[in-house]
């Protein structure tokens, strides 16, 4: 098992490898000078000069990401913000809490509501409870989220004054936004998990569990949802996965300072180095919320660990 | 009437499955008994009821789309149909256990198979853990895996090792009556007799009554003393293995034998019974039977045929039959096939 992370980071390399240059192509071919970005539209020609050099802009285009790639490698030095002038593994590092609170908060709840409300569903198949069930999925799937995020707004902080608009430093801010962002998780794992249930009770070895005298709840709980879990962890991966790149709308609305915001204001600022470090980041925990996905399959199925070894 | 001396007594057993199509009729009005320590076979094509049946007796009906419309299942002298899920519970696994047609399918496959025995005994006996787990060994050995091999997993098996792993748990409680519906269908030839083999030797260990359904009449002839001989939902004949494989009254127990091709004889074709299997939503009326029967008369299509014991112990619902029976044998004091 220990062999088969080892490898599996390995082979993220060439990956990031691969996110990282053609990031840098595109941010290299962006019409638009950084020099002049930086020191302002009445900076002399001589400080432009200066500092294109001093920041290896002149080199040609392979030098550069080498250069880049080097430094990211030996030094862990993805470069500095144009704007602020700090390091970007620090701007990154200082806006992913808020992120990563975020993401767990919605996964956890979606998580937590969408497992139980996705077997119930299975096991009362076709009935009302399961009806209204599949319809409220659809409405939390199609609702965009800046408009579902106003509406919460308005009614909860607006009106009611329960929760505030804006802010991120009480648990009491993370709950509009949790609701926002949760809807869209809840509504894919609740249906992923009605799903793959109503394949599992169907199965065999369920009837074997019933015909051994084992308790409907055991049944369902262990013998089921244990079966039935690897697309529901699939689908609970890819959500977090894209949750902690930053779920841009929700950030803005709410005003929250995440990877989604920094990422924002860094391309319209033609911030270069924090894109490029922010899509690169983003790649490195899309990598890792995979290779977890991953390691929660052989902890799952046994068939899965054999393959592993 | 329930017998107290009877194991199971079913008595008038309907079963439906309520679908789109229309109401399945899949078991009708069935009767069946089975004494302590006896073995039946429970024979018939695909669809004529036998595991519904085996099913109904374990309470396993899934509901919906199936319920128990009629009927009544004694089973030591107490209705099943009577018991509340909690009391079924205990019966299930405990007191009746059932081995499943398919090993592949049977055996959950993120479970090692020692767990998956533990489980029957864990339910059923007032053990530790620890001890159910020991005793997961002690079956898994009974029925010939090394106990090296307990903490293995279902995928780990071959389909043989895998029903000797479902015998193991059927056993695992000792239960008074064993159902084992096609045990040996999905199995090698060759891994098919070591199974039966297996289970036969177990059986007259733990001294467990058997119910073995199967379309194999090969197998019925081995391993059991009475055999009931299902068609379309009913039992058409019932009878002790000798005098149904000697002298087999109904049309559709013929048709069965006939169907079996003679290894000595060069045959062109094989012999079927003309037909299908009725239609279970549009059953036809009086005897099931009779579209596909060569000996029909016209009453056969508008009644029912009553269960008749011809000899002591064979019953068939066949009128027809049981007239050219009784004849034969007021002429020359026995029955001629």
């Amino acid at each position: 098992m220990l062999k088969y992370i080892v490898k599996r980071i390995f082979s993220l390399i060439p990956v990031l490898l691969g996110v990282a240059f053609i990031v840098f192509t595109l941010l290299y071919l962006t019409p638009g000078d950084p020099a002049r970005i930086v020191l302002g539209e009445q900076a002399t020609e001589e400080a432009l000069a200066e500092f294109r050099e001093k920041e290896g802009l002149n080199d040609p285009f392979l030098v550069q990401f080498g250069n880049y790639v080097w430094k990211a490698v030996t030094k862990g030095d993805i470069g500095r913000s144009y704007m602020t002038r700090r390091s970007v593994a620090n701007e990154i590092m200082s806006a992913f809490p808020s992120t990563l609170k975020l993401a767990l908060s919605c996964v956890i709840a979606a998580v937590l509501l969408g497992i139980p409300i996705g077997i119930l569903s299975a096991i009362r198949q076709n009935t009302l409870f399961d009806n209204i069930t599949r319809f409220l999925a659809i409405v939390g799937l199609s609702m965009p989220v800046f408009w579902q995020g106003v509406l919460l707004i308005l009614l909860f902080s607006v009106k009611l004054r329960w929760f505030p608009a804006s802010g991120f430093d009480t648990w009491a801010t993370l709950v509009l936004p949790t609701l926002t962002l949760a809807c869209n998780p809840l509504a894919v794992i609740t249906r992923m998990t009605r799903s793959s249930m109503l394949e599992v009770v169907r199965q065999d070895y369920i009837r074997t569990a019933r015909a051994k005298g084992q308790t409907e709840q055991i049944v369902i709980w262990r013998h089921a949802l244990g079966n039935a879990l690897i697309p529901i962890v699939t689908v609970i991966g890819l959500q977090f996965g894209s949750l902690l790149a930053g779920a841009v709308l929700t950030e803005s609305i709410f005003s929250i300072p995440g990877v989604g915001r920094l990422m924002v204001d860094a391309i319209k600022m033609r911030d270069y180095p924090v894109v490029q470090g922010g899509v690169l980041f983003i790649a490195v925990a899309f990598s890792f919320v995979n290779l977890m996905v991953d390691l929660l399959y052989a902890w799952i199925d046994p068939r899965i660990r054999a393959q592993y070894r | 009437m329930e017998n107290k001396k009877l194991l199971l007594d079913i008595q008038d057993l309907s079963i439906q499955y309520d679908t789109e199509g229309g109401t399945v009729h899949a078991v009708e009005h069935l009767n069946l008994t089975l004494e302590h320590g006896e073995n039946l076979g429970f024979v018939g094509e695909t669809g004529a009821g036998k595991t519904t049946t085996a099913l109904g007796i374990m309470g396993l009906i899934p509901n919906p789309p199936g319920i128990i419309a009629d009927g009544k299942i004694f089973f030591e002298g107490e209705d099943l149909l009577k018991k509340s899920e909690r009391q079924m519970r205990d019966i299930r696994g405990g007191k009746i256990a059932m081995i499943f047609q398919d090993p592949m399918t049977s055996l959950n496959p993120v479970m090692t198979v020692d767990k998956q025995i533990a489980e029957m005994v864990l339910l059923h006996n007032d053990v530790s853990e620890q001890q159910a787990l020991e005793r997961a060994v002690e079956m898994l050995e009974m029925v010939g895996i090394k106990k090296e091999r307990a903490h293995d997993f279902p995928h780990q098996f071959s389909g043989g090792m895998k029903q000797r792993v479902v015998i193991a748990i059927a056993l695992a409680c000792n239960p008074i009556l064993l159902i084992a519906d096609e045990p040996t269908t999905a199995l090698d030839v060759t891994i098919q007799a070591q199974v039966l083999e297996l289970m036969h030797e177990l059986r007259r260990k733990i001294n467990t009554s058997l119910i073995m359904i199967t379309h194999d009449l090969g197998i019925v002839a081995e391993m059991c003393d009475k055999v009931a001989i299902m068609y379309a939902g009913r039992v058409v004949e019932y009878a002790s293995t000798e005098a149904l494989y000697n002298r087999p009254a109904h049309p559709y127990t013929e048709g069965l034998f006939n169907s079996i091709p003679d290894i000595d004889r060069d045959e062109e074709e094989l012999k079927v019974i003309q037909g299908l299997l009725p239609d279970p939503t549009n059953l036809p009326s009086g005897c099931s039977f009779h579209p596909r029967c060569p000996y029909a008369i016209d009453s056969c299509s508008s009644d029912m045929p009553p269960m008749v014991e011809i000899e002591a112990g064979h019953f068939v619902a066949c009128p027809v039959r049981f007239e050219h029976w009784k004849n034969a044998a007021d002429g020359n004091g026995g029955v001629k096939r």
